[in-house]
């Protein structure tokens, strides 16, 4: 065996302390969540004597997270396909058209990476109510589709940049419409920075609180986010409860996470290098 | 002879061309536009008249009485008001102070690690990110669970080390909420700069690193002398968006202490200050005012515009330098 340089040692020393507590936090939510009330505060942090599973069924049936988790798949898968579909869109035509006015548009989608769009809810929430969407997961979607945009054109603009252009001049020569070289050369090539947009986008839109809050009361409509803030107030004392449903709502994205790791780390920190 | 010939021909071809250029930009507009009507309907236009709005006052939801300056005045001069605005604004600023000490200063320290190579720094790499995929109102539930007086780990193992005084209710507390709720804050984020600045100090050529090396520059030298001056450029990016970001925040003050910051307002910021103005209602009213509320938008926007400004021109600088 290699010998270990003292620096080698301590370095793994620090990021070690630091996944402990990282992981520490997570470990007892998911450990807990199957224990039965009582032997959380028995031992809070050993492996579960007994496995119950009642705090995932109470939220799943009672706490009615059967809906709150259909209507978030609904309106994240929604928002991510529309984002994609409009930005791809845009980003061609950003990317080919060389002018004053395709410089100005761009210029104007990046402006929206640095405001927050909270900052206009006082006039989204009218236009939402002008609508009649209050009280709708659709009202979501557009606010989602909008406040992505800025970062799908960003990306999506400067990877289709890197296309090289003789291959579109080529298929134009060729009499292929702007459409088809979109759709089929253009679109078949940037699949990876689809990828990342998708991911980019995915986590705020699904772990998203500040507009469910305000535009959603009925139970019907609520999305998963919603639902974790009113079973926390309503579980105060059930530990076993409120951890199954923290447990429930971090999950898909946890997953989906440990399994494309890289691409998300790719993801979220697309540009920001370059920039 | 020749070059009299060349003259039509080519301008017949610059014509087919001109009209060819003319025929796509119309197909290029025409796939700009779906994207520009979302993004201008929902989110710059909306935006643009929140601002407006910070004009008009108005019952319920429907600012729409002219007031012109009145809002603006009860938020700075109305006793209530001014120390609730200026108590969350530099509630803010404390809370960013600590995301750029802890979150930024932890994510340099290991994003320097990391950039070593060593062995499983992939998986590392991975761990340090998972909280940055949690919902804020899952971990500061989570957070809230632990830190909890009674039964919490935290205090639980201060008293197993014999801390036990150390040991007291941490969101209970108007001294310490806020640095709290900053450093659960920080815990959830600090995976974003770790990337952003690994990525950065990747992209350092190495012949520069080996170079300095046989130089005889100490490891210490090669960081702050060629290192941090090479990430300057990230480490402005991370900053901005670290100011962006905690002007926003919202779900981390809602999930661990209530929409008000309690106890005391410790830990209101701008975002939850906002929230109860203009949706929820704010105390001795407890009416949503949605005009004054459009007014603190609009103060917040004004600090992001300045805060974007001053890196804008920083950056600049120091691509001219």
């Amino acid at each position: 065996m290699r010998k270990l340089s003292a620096t080698t040692v301590a370095t793994h020393a620090v990021l070690l302390a630091w996944c402990l507590v990282v992981l520490f936090p997570i470990y007892t939510m998911v450990i807990n969540s199957v224990k039965p009330r009582l032997d959380i505060f028995k031992s809070p942090f050993g492996l579960p004597k007994t496995i119950t599973f009642e705090g995932y069924t109470n939220a799943w049936s009672a706490g009615r997270f059967d809906i709150y988790f259909r209507n978030s798949l609904f309106i994240t898968l929604v928002s991510l396909t529309l984002v994609l579909f409009l930005g791809s869109l845009a980003a061609y035509a950003l990317a080919s058209w060389n002018s004053r006015w395709s410089r100005l548009a761009y210029i104007f989608f990046i402006a929206g990476l640095m405001i927050p769009i909270r900052l206009g809810t006082i006039n989204l929430f009218q236009i939402i109510q002008r609508l009649g969407l209050t009280d709708n997961v659709l009202s979501l979607l557009p606010v989602y589709v909008a406040m992505s945009l800025p970062i799908a054109t960003f990306v999506l603009t400067e990877f289709i940049r890197g296309v090289p252009g003789e291959l579109r001049d080529a298929a134009y020569v060729d009499g292929a419409s702007e459409w088809r070289i979109y759709a089929s050369v253009i679109m078949p090539l940037v699949r990876p920075a689809l990828a990342t947009v998708a991911i980019f986008n995915l986590i705020p839109i699904w772990n998203d609180l500040w507009f469910p809050l305000i535009f959603i009361r009925e139970e019907s409509q609520r999305t998963v986010m919603l639902g974790v803030t009113l079973l926390f107030g309503q579980y105060q004392t059930n530990w076993t409860n409120i951890l199954a449903v923290l447990t429930l709502s971090a999950l898909p994205l946890l997953v989906l996470y440990l399994l494309f790791a890289k691409q998300f780390i790719k993801g979220l920190t697309a540009g920001a290098v370059k920039g | 002879m020749e070059q009299a010939n060349a003259v039509p021909l080519q301008s017949s071809r610059a014509e087919r061309r001109a009209s060819f250029q003319a025929q796509r930009v119309r197909a290029w507009i025409l796939f700009l536009l779906p994207a520009l009507v979302v993004y201008i309907a929902f989110m710059a236009w909306p935006l643009l008249n929140s601002l407006r709005l910070s004009f008009f006052t108005g019952s319920g939801y429907t600012p729409d009485h002219f007031v012109g300056f009145d809002n603006y005045r009860t938020l700075f001069t109305e006793p209530y008001y001014r120390d609730r605005f200026f108590n969350a604004l530099g509630n803010t600023f404390v809370f960013f102070a600590i995301h750029m000490l802890v979150q930024n200063t932890l994510g340099l320290l290991f994003a320097t690690l990391l950039a070593t190579g060593l062995r499983g720094h992939n998986t590392y790499r991975t761990i340090i990110f998972i909280p940055a995929t949690l919902a804020v109102l899952v971990t500061g539930f989570l957070w809230r669970l632990i830190l909890n007086p009674q039964w919490g780990a935290i205090n639980f193992g201060l008293k197993a080390v014999g801390l036990g005084a150390w040991a007291r209710p941490w969101l209970g507390d108007p001294q310490v909420v806020l640095i709290v709720i900053s450093l659960v804050s920080s815990w959830q984020w600090v995976g974003l700069p770790t990337m952003m600045l690994l990525a950065g100090l990747l992209a350092i050529p190495d012949e520069l690193l080996e170079a300095a090396r046989i130089d005889g520059a100490s490891a210490w030298h090669v960081f702050w002398r060629i290192k941090i001056p090479l990430l300057a450029p990230v480490i402005g990016i991370v900053s901005i968006l670290t100011f962006v970001g905690n002007f926003n925040a919202f779900d981390v003050v809602f999930a661990m202490t209530g929409p008000r910051g309690d106890p005391k307002y410790a830990a209101d910021l701008i975002a939850s200050f906002f929230y109860r103005t203009a949706i929820a209602g704010e105390h001795p009213v407890a009416r949503p005012d949605m005009g004054l509320g459009a007014a603190v938008a609009t103060c917040t926007f004004f600090i992001l515009l300045a805060g974007v400004s001053l890196w804008l021109v920083f950056n600049r600088r120091n691509a001219e330098a």
